[in-house]
């Protein structure tokens, strides 16, 4: 009976252990616990260019990640892309004039986000858009203008 | 007449093969049938959770995290180079649970408890144990086979899911702990681009996958092993072998579906 | 197909002495149909004909012997009877119920009242002596823990290793792994125990163990024995009735006092260990010169 018992617990302790990795898979690991909270509030920006922003690229202030990129559309109107960010329920407290950027992390890094909040004594809710916004880097274009302006330089 | 020989033989194992995939398939349909007897006997499954999965439990975890740590010192030279040592935790992650925590982990269970089960089951009937149930009134599929079938099919994704879990700690360990990787930002991208559904549930289903091969072709083996000790012998290695090349062929159609648009 | 096999086929009589004993056997027993009655059983295996039209009747609570040379397919009629293999034409009835026209569900009701002690023992290795012989019980009757013991403690004192039940199967001897299966094979109260050479690789006691426990189970639990065996004088020694089949025929049957007498050169070289006679020495070949001198014609 001892052994049965023995085995049980075992089994069990298995189960439990098997569990456990998946959880940390998807909590740690995977972005399930970023899709979990999928409640929080979106907010609209429109850039004319974001580069290679991808759905479910970070959006981050100070450095901090506040949410993530849920859509990615595309105006026919004023052709420019209109990104939907979805922010956490807790931070609520986004100034109105709020500067949103598209970095590049690192040189090669995948691009994100970043908001520059402003002074304003207004928050930002549901569905509201950014004014401010400021489009990818785009290397090409820098190296572009870069080699223009040297041009130019010398020319002179 | 002579030249016809290597022909007529071709044709002689090819019906023999199929008559062996026919024989297969029947056997599996006959274990699947247990399932309704083996849920008022659950005994009997904890007992092959006990032998397959609990103690597999070892290798799984230490060749985990040696996977993982060789993944990432290999992937900090690569990624370094191109300063985007930051990214290491992606590529530990999504490799690992993408395609090492499945793969190795069905090679390792192939190798460890499905040879076990092929050479038990050979044994059961070369010592007829297996037709001692059968007089006895017991169906021996049922009450021997099934068990060890859905023991495996369950104890593969919890293994898989632990090798891929201790992995991405091995890599974390090489990479930040050694290497000097940034801790947020080895969790932070890696949470950013590995996807739940995407690749986590993906590589479940693949381990799943792996567990129904895996212990269908072991017990097949047993099963249809000449019941004698050479006999069970040739079985263990078949099993070990046809297992492990289903695993890598299967591998390769199921990353195409599912990863492949 | 079956049809085409008519039992008046049957050469087992035609070897002279069988008219007379056939009678007595089965006569004895005319009032009560017999437990077995195979018919017309015609078996084969990878090409090789084992049985070709034998008819043969086991009755009931008695010791019946089948004896024969290796290879005659003495188990493999053990495993036609219990429904293990199906034979190609014929038919076997057991107990009022065809073997091989039963649903799945008859046919293991049927072998509940049957019981096979395995040439090996069959005992399942990771169960212990006591798990053994609860495993029929457990398996077909629902009982309270209390009475399943002192039946399988019972069951174990009859064969003399009550004091071995809580031991493995792997630290028995043979012939002590012969006996738990004996009583597992007997768990349930079959009406009916099929022994497959029960006395091979006995030392002589454990073997007079055996043939004393046979015989005594036999009388005490009101059952009916199949032996299937090689072994002349033990089996002779208890057997009530015997057949003895060579070449998938039946050559010889009577009680154990007739057959030991049969005059039939086969018969006579089989329960007298001739190393030649009828059958042969020499497996058939060509000539041994032929061999020798390379034109043998193999290959």
């Amino acid at each position: 009976m001892g052994t049965t018992r023995t085995t049980e617990i075992l089994v069990g302790a298995f189960i439990a252990a098997g569990c456990l990795a998946l959880f940390f898979l998807a909590m740690r690991v995977s972005n399930l616990s970023a899709a979990a909270n999928g409640d929080g509030y979106a907010l609209m920006a429109r850039f004319d260019n974001i580069g290679s922003l991808k759905v479910r690229s970070p959006v981050s202030m100070a450095g901090v990640r506040l949410g993530r990129v849920e859509a990615i559309t595309f105006d026919q109107d004023s052709y420019q892309a209109v990104v939907t960010l979805r922010i956490d329920a807790g931070y609520d407290r986004i100034p109105a004039d709020t500067f949103a950027n598209i970095y590049t992390a690192g040189l090669l890094g995948e691009q994100y986000v970043a908001l520059d909040p402003g002074g304003s004594p207004d928050y930002l809710g549901d569905g509201d858009q950014i004014e401010h916004t400021q489009s990818a880097l785009v290397l090409e274009r820098m190296i572009g203008q870069f080699l223009f302006n040297k041009a130019a330089e010398g020319s002179e | 007449m002579m030249l016809l020989e290597p022909l007529a033989r071709l044709g002689r194992s090819g019906l023999a093969a199929l008559a062996g995939i026919g024989r297969a398939n029947l056997l599996l349909a006959a274990i699947v049938a247990g399932l309704p007897e083996l849920l008022l006997k659950p005994r009997l499954l904890i007992a092959q959770l006990y032998s397959i999965g609990v103690l597999s439990v070892l290798i799984i975890a230490v060749s985990g995290f040696f996977v993982g740590m060789v993944l990432g010192l290999q992937g900090y030279y690569v990624l370094s180079q191109f300063g985007a040592a930051e990214s290491l935790g992606i590529m530990v992650a999504a490799s690992l649970v993408r395609e090492l925590g499945p793969v190795v982990t069905a090679l390792l269970v192939a190798g460890r408890a499905g040879s076990a089960l092929t050479a038990e089951i050979g044994l059961m009937k070369a010592t007829e144990q297996l037709s001692a149930l059968e007089m006895m009134a017991v169906d021996p599929v049922r009450r021997i086979l099934t068990p060890r079938f859905f023991g495996g099919v369950l104890a593969m994704p919890l293994l898989a899911a632990m090798f891929s879990a201790l992995g991405v700690l091995g890599g974390w360990f090489v990479g930040v702990g050694l290497l000097g990787v940034d801790d947020g930002a080895f969790w932070g991208q890696t949470q950013a681009k590995v996807d739940f559904r995407e690749d986590v549930l993906n590589g479940v289903i693949k381990s799943i996958v792996f567990g129904v091969v895996v212990t269908w072709i072991a017990l097949f083996q047993g099963y249809d092993a000449t019941p004698t000790s050479a006999g069970v012998s040739r079985a263990t290695t078949r099993s070990v072998v046809h297992a492990a090349l289903a695993v890598l062929a299967l591998d390769f159609v199921l990353t195409a579906l599912m990863f492949g648009d | 197909m079956g049809n085409g096999l008519p039992a008046a086929a049957n050469p087992g009589s035609a070897l002279g002495n069988a008219d007379a004993t056939t009678a007595g056997t089965v006569s004895d027993d005319a009032a009560a149909p017999p437990l077995v009655r195979i018919r017309g059983l015609r078996f084969a295996r990878a090409g090789k004909v084992i049985f070709d039209g034998m008819d043969l009747d086991i009755p009931r609570g008695a010791v019946t012997a089948i004896m024969g040379p290796s290879g005659t397919g003495k188990t493999t009629l053990l495993k036609l009877i219990a429904g293990q293999l199906a034979p190609q034409a014929g038919s076997i009835v057991v107990d009022d119920e065809d073997v091989h026209c039963l649903s799945r569900r008859r046919l293991y009701a049927l072998r509940t009242r049957m019981g096979m002690l395995f040439q090996s023992g069959a005992l399942l290795g990771d169960l212990s002596v006591f798990d053994n012989v609860a495993y029929p019980l457990r398996e077909h009757a629902r009982l309270p823990a209390a009475l399943l013991r002192r039946l399988v403690l019972l069951k174990l004192e009859a064969v003399g290793l009550r004091g071995a039940a809580y031991l493995m199967p792997a630290q028995l001897s043979g012939g002590m792994a012969r006996r738990v299966a004996l009583a597992r094979a007997v768990a349930l109260d079959p009406m009916m125990v099929m022994y497959d050479e029960p006395f091979t690789g006995q030392d002589p006691i454990s073997m007079g163990v055996l043939v004393s426990l046979v015989r005594h189970l036999n009388d005490a639990g009101g059952l009916s024995s199949i032996i299937v065996s090689h072994d002349v004088p033990e089996t002779l020694s208890i057997a009530d009735y015997v057949y003895v089949i060579a070449e998938g025929r039946i050559i010889c049957r009577g009680t154990s006092a007739q057959v030991s007498t049969d005059p039939g050169p086969r018969v006579r070289q089989f329960l007298d260990g001739q190393p030649d006679g009828p059958v042969r020495f020499h497996y058939p070949a060509p000539p041994l010169a032929d061999d020798l001198l390379g034109n043998g014609g193999r290959r």
